[in-house]
């Protein structure tokens, strides 16, 4: 018999459930409890950066919009820079006023989620090869067996999204634009909508990260 | 650095219909395998002073004019990786129903009542070592439509960070001897026997404290890293 390999196994994921606002955004589920709430505003009037909304709705295949969905969102700074020790970019700074971490669910009545943070600048990839401006989002819900990973990337940034090495992995070229949220200038603040479709027709590509 | 590969086969599929709400809510498409980058390797940090002094005190954290009704438990445990390293500082996070399975939820209308002295949710930072722990109430099982005739076993939602996004992980907490496990839906959506086991806490009475509370001792294994040369730093991690 061979030496067994002593590795522990990953932990098996489960739903978040109904109710996962009890834990995560107790406001939400209509009652107080922390001191310290975590929250879908990512940025205060210290962070640099220019100031985006993000907005969208999470649709499940019978095409209804969830209400119960839980969104997280992780991204760089203005910079490029991510707020973490492993990333040992040389190009610009860690932010102070920014850790580049929000967390909301979508809405009882309305189905939407909505981040205020700041635009992200581009961060260096595999080899070297920079990756377009984007947000990385985890979702969770009733009936998501495990957390699904995706990224939100910036239509006004063409560009960059043309050579981006994770955009240009998705072997259907039509299906890249379910990653890509435009830009509403309406308003006096940049909004992006981004919608999640998880499944049918224009379903968004999630990534087993 | 970057992190092992998900083992796919111990984690449930989006789309299991003994759990009829997946259905509609699972992508049909392939997922697209996406090698580490720094967006995956990085994530949020966070520190002992966002947390309030009784955030891991479910007994605690919510009274108003006495302790919640129910059994006294302590849940404690490790939080490590796959190769067996603790995960340290990493944030922790649980909810759960009270004692008669209701949920302190607007959405929540099961017939149980709602106990004024019981919140159901609380948080903690592992340590050095990867250790946590929380007191709390056992929570009650509770019906659900998924079949007209379905109970949830007593179970405790976790959140669990890790060093990295990528580690990301939400589960849920069983209760050793629970008859309600081997009849529960999303149990079952995990495909291995043993991985579901690995979610069923067994009873610690070295850890729990004499004529005052039993303890349940849980630890949770995040995605295993192996230190690489990463970019353009030769000198590893």
């Amino acid at each position: 018999m061979v030496q067994s390999l002593d590795y522990l196994k990953e932990t098996a994921s489960q739903t978040a459930g109904p109710y996962v606002h009890i834990g995560l955004i107790p406001n939400q589920a209509g009652f107080d409890i922390f001191e310290n709430n975590f929250t879908n505003v990512l940025a205060d009037e210290n962070t640099r950066g220019e100031r985006i909304i993000i907005e969208g709705r999470v649709v499940d295949g019978t095409g209804t919009p969830l209400r119960d969905a839980l969104l997280e969102i992780w991204q760089a700074n203005a910079d490029g820079r991510y707020n973490h020790e492993l990333d040992h970019q040389n190009s610009g700074k860690v932010d102070e006023d920014f850790r580049g971490w929000g967390r909301t669910g979508t809405d009882f009545d309305t189905a939407v989620y909505r981040f205020e943070t700041i635009k992200p600048g581009v961060v260096s990839g595999r080899n070297g090869k920079d990756m377009a401006p984007h947000i990385n989002f985890w979702i969770v819900a009733r009936g998501i067996n495990i957390g699904l990973n995706t990224r939100m990337y910036f239509a006004d940034e063409q560009e960059a999204n043309a050579a981006d090495p994770v955009l240009n992995l998705i072997e259907q070229k039509t299906r890249r634009k379910t990653l890509i949220a435009d830009r509403d200038d309406s308003g006096p603040i940049p909004v992006y909508r981004f919608d999640i479709i998880l499944q049918g027709d224009g379903e968004t590509v999630f990534f087993d990260i | 650095m970057e992190f092992y590969q998900r083992d796919r086969t111990l984690q449930p599929a989006g789309y299991t219909p003994i759990y009829k709400t997946s259905v509609a809510r699972s992508p049909r498409q392939s997922l697209l395998s996406l090698r580490g980058s720094l967006s995956e390797i990085t994530g949020p940090v966070f520190g002992q002073n966002e947390l309030g002094p009784l955030d891991n005190d479910l007994i605690r954290n919510y009274a108003k004019d006495g302790d919640p009704i129910g059994e006294r438990i302590i849940v404690h445990g490790r939080v490590l990786d796959e190769n067996n390293r603790p995960v340290p500082n990493t944030l922790v996070e649980f909810w759960q129903a009270n004692a008669g399975g209701r949920y302190r939820h607007k959405k929540d209308t099961y017939l149980a009542p709602i106990d004024p002295n019981f919140g159901g949710c609380g948080r903690a930072l592992t340590d050095e070592n990867g250790y946590y722990f929380f007191r709390t109430i056992k929570p009650g099982p509770y019906p659900w439509r998924n079949y007209v005739n379905s109970w949830r076993p007593a179970h405790i939602h976790f959140s669990v960070f890790g060093s990295g996004f990528a580690q990301r992980l939400i589960t849920q907490m069983y209760f050793e001897g629970d008859p309600l496990i081997k009849e529960c839906p999303i149990v079952h959506v995990v495909p291995d026997e043993d991985a579901i086991n690995r979610l069923i806490a067994p009873i610690d009475l070295k850890g729990s404290v004499p004529l005052d509370t039993i303890a349940y001792k849980f630890d949770i294994v995040l995605r295993g890293r192996r230190s690489t040369l990463f970019e353009n730093r030769l000198e590893g991690n």
